[in-house]
């Protein structure tokens, strides 16, 4: 509305954009992005080529146990020594193929079991009132304030031949002799699937609080039922946080090492044992880090290709 | 009391809400509403945020139950129906449309609740989308359209379920003024052409009174007035209607005159009498409100001899005038709004609409003006 006694108002001067705190921003955007870069040179791509670099050495008897790839004579390269014969091996032997299906079977189905009973936690969650939602998260989040090795050794106490779930049952009287549940598969499904869980859970939960209530209003609205609303919006809209949810279980599962050492299968080990078992039983350097090297493989070009995808899909509509 | 004409004649009423009452706790959202509306109608539901429209919508729509009271819809009680079996449809306020689906889904979202054939769905679509003119958005996702192109989808969304009722939440709030204009004409043409029964709730004035046929003004859940648009504008029967709706002057005043077809009220407010040619049935000597347009109020540097010009004789001198001085004048185009303080220290909004591009000898600042009214032009009220 404009007033007729003050019509006329004095032209806003504009204020030219200093330059100090564009400067400083630039900075700062470049701290911020440099520490993780430095850590992530450090600590992962360093080793990782170091790692790569052995799985094409020889093992040799000494400190390390590896023979160099280059050779130096008067400070001129005169050869490179590449070894397939480690990767090769992986394939001779049935151990290695056999660990790697069995740890990508457990790895799937914890993932399935984690999706499973996460999903509807997560739901449950953010679909609580706000109050009792802050409770319950914490409570997720608890178990880590126990180390993750004495939990995992506190489920051998319970699931034992003597332990007190056989003890339970066979004082109520449903079983009346103890069953065997130590060294099994379930007990390494037991194992991850508590362990991970959360990790499932909240990437779900961060999805599903965000989303809008009114588009399950409008479906029942426009005739659907509560399950079908459910198949047909939340759902598909959760899709990112059931991803999320389930790179974050499926990849450590694979190489998980300690659950399946303390609750697993003495016959059938995974790849993170044999992995241990190469380095530090075996002293074959060059065979670890080709077994380390080729897990990595597995588990990043499948992502990286579901990336690729995923991206595409996003970017077709956005 | 009556200072407004009988309210539109009765047919049997397509939604029937009987004594409604919703409390949330302690809070009484919505109370003791009871409501007609025929078939065919355009029924806006006008109030403040918190005056309970939205939930007497919701309830409509089956999200909320009453707490007590009955609802109706074509004769068929309502109460234990859930949402999804209701033959009512709802466009929400954010349009609430699936963002993972296209434009087409959307729309075929609820025929396919329905378990219709893939053929008849498709065609429905098509002509629903026809209508509203969204046919060449067909594979566009919501976050592509802009925010008319997204009303239009959820109308069609809404729509192409053949609703016996169709509930509009604050229809076109969420569009510029321009374009919330023309789209309130075209809803207008939508309604009139599929014959669906719309409830719309608002909280503007504006687009309840170009959209309905009548409308309802709710103020702490209970309905307040129903009418049409002219009888709520012209014949509000509450001080909060005359307030609400548009922008009014009211003067208390003592009833010292109570004739069949006239009343003759003092107002100290104005310094004077106020002479109403309808007559009210109140008690004498009773506080009174009289209301007073600003549109309706002739603003002139010679005082009107004799007070309402020729063509009322009955208005003595010195009745419905007031003296005053021009303190504020706001130039809003197509009108200006004069406050001129009366010398009873009460300021008096008058707008004019302005005319002439040049008016060579505008009333201004600081000039002593006396303002006038016809004798038919204020509302009496007594509460």
């Amino acid at each position: 509305m404009a007033r007729g006694k003050s019509r006329r108002a004095d032209p806003i001067t504009a204020v030219p954009a200093s330059r100090l705190p564009r400067f400083s921003a630039h900075a700062g955007r470049r701290i911020v992005l440099g520490i993780p870069t430095v850590w992530l040179i450090v600590l992962f791509l360093v080793p990782f080529i170091i790692v790569f670099k052995i799985s094409f050495s020889e093992v040799r008897l000494a400190m390390p146990p590896v023979a160099p790839l280059f050779e130096w004579l008067d400070g001129r390269l005169v050869a490179i020594k590449l070894n397939f014969a480690n990767y090769a091996f992986l394939f001779t032997d049935a151990l290695y193929v056999s660990s790697y299906l069995y740890s990508l079977k457990v790895a799937a189905v914890s993932t399935l079991l984690c999706l499973l009973l996460g999903y509807p936690m997560a739901y449950a969650i953010a679909r609580s009132s706000p109050t009792s939602r802050s409770v319950l998260l914490m409570l997720i989040v608890l178990p880590f304030w126990t180390s993750f090795l004495l939990r995992v050794y506190a489920w051998i106490g319970l699931l034992k031949t003597n332990g007190v779930i056989n003890n339970m049952l066979m004082s109520i009287g449903i079983i009346h002799e103890p069953l065997t549940m130590m060294q099994t598969d379930f007990a390494v499904y037991i194992g991850i699937v508590y362990s991970y869980l959360p990790f499932m859970i909240l990437p779900l939960y961060a999805n599903l609080e965000k989303h809008d209530l009114t588009l399950i209003e409008a479906a029942a609205d426009l005739g659907a039922r509560p399950l079908t609303a459910f198949r047909r919006i939340t759902l598909p809209q959760s899709m990112p946080g059931i991803i999320a949810g389930s790179l974050l279980v499926f990849i450590p599962a694979v190489g998980e090492y300690v659950i399946p050492s303390l609750l697993g299968r003495t016959d059938q080990l995974m790849i993170g044992r044999v992995l241990s078992d190469e380095f530090f039983e075996n002293r074959d350097w060059p065979v670890a880090s080709a077994v380390a090297i080729l897990m990595l493989g597995l588990l990043v070009v499948p992502i990286m290709l579901f990336q690729h995808f995923e991206k595409r899909t996003l970017e077709a509509p956005k | 009391m009556s200072t407004q004409p009988s309210g539109p004649a009765a047919g049997a009423p397509y939604l029937r809400i009987e004594n409604v009452t919703k409390r949330f706790g302690d809070f009484v959202a919505v109370n003791d509403v009871s409501l007609h509306v025929q078939r065919g109608e355009i029924f806006c539901l006008l109030g403040g945020s918190g005056s309970g429209k939205t939930t007497l919508l919701r309830m409509l729509a089956g999200f909320e139950t009453p707490t007590s009271g009955k609802i109706y819809i074509d004769g068929q009680d309502m109460c234990d129906i859930p949402p999804y079996d209701r033959p009512v449809n709802m466009m929400f306020q954010s349009y609430a449309l699936f963002p993972h689906m296209t434009v087409e889904k959307n729309v075929a979202f609820g025929l396919e609740q329905e378990r219709l054939g893939r053929q008849e769905i498709s065609k429905r679509v098509g002509e629903i989308l026809e209508i509203v003119k969204m046919n060449p958005y067909l594979a566009r996702k919501p976050h592509q359209l802009s925010g008319g192109q997204r009303q239009r989808v959820a109308l069609a969304r809404a729509l192409v379920k053949r609703p016996k009722l169709l509930l509009l939440d604050e229809p076109l709030a969420a569009l510029d003024r321009k374009l919330r204009e023309h789209t309130q004409f075209e809803l207008i043409n939508i309604q009139e052409q599929l014959g669906v029964t719309f409830v719309v709730v608002t909280h503007d004035q504006e687009e309840a009174m170009t959209l309905s046929s009548r409308m309802g003004v709710m103020n702490h859940g209970q309905i307040v007035q129903v009418g049409t648009p002219t009888d709520i504008y012209e014949f509000p029967s509450t001080r909060f209607v005359a307030d609400f709706i548009g922008s009014v002057n009211m003067f208390e005043g003592k009833l010292i005159e109570d004739e069949p077809d006239f009343v003759r009220i003092r107002c100290e407010d104005l310094g004077g009498i106020v002479y109403v040619n309808h007559g009210i049935s109140s008690a004498p000597d009773a506080t009174v409100w009289v209301a007073v347009r600003p549109e309706k109020i002739n603003i002139t540097r010679q005082a009107p001899v004799p007070a309402g010009g020729a063509h009322q004789p009955e208005v003595r001198a010195g009745e419905n005038v007031v003296r005053g001085t021009v303190k504020e004048i706001a130039y809003m185009g197509d009108m200006s709004i004069y406050l001129v303080k009366a010398e009873s220290g009460k300021t008096i909004r008058v707008t004019i609409p302005n005319v002439a591009r040049h008016a060579e000898d505008r009333i201004t600042w600081d000039e002593t003006v006396y303002l006038s009214w016809h004798a038919a032009s204020p509302v009496v009220l007594t509460r």
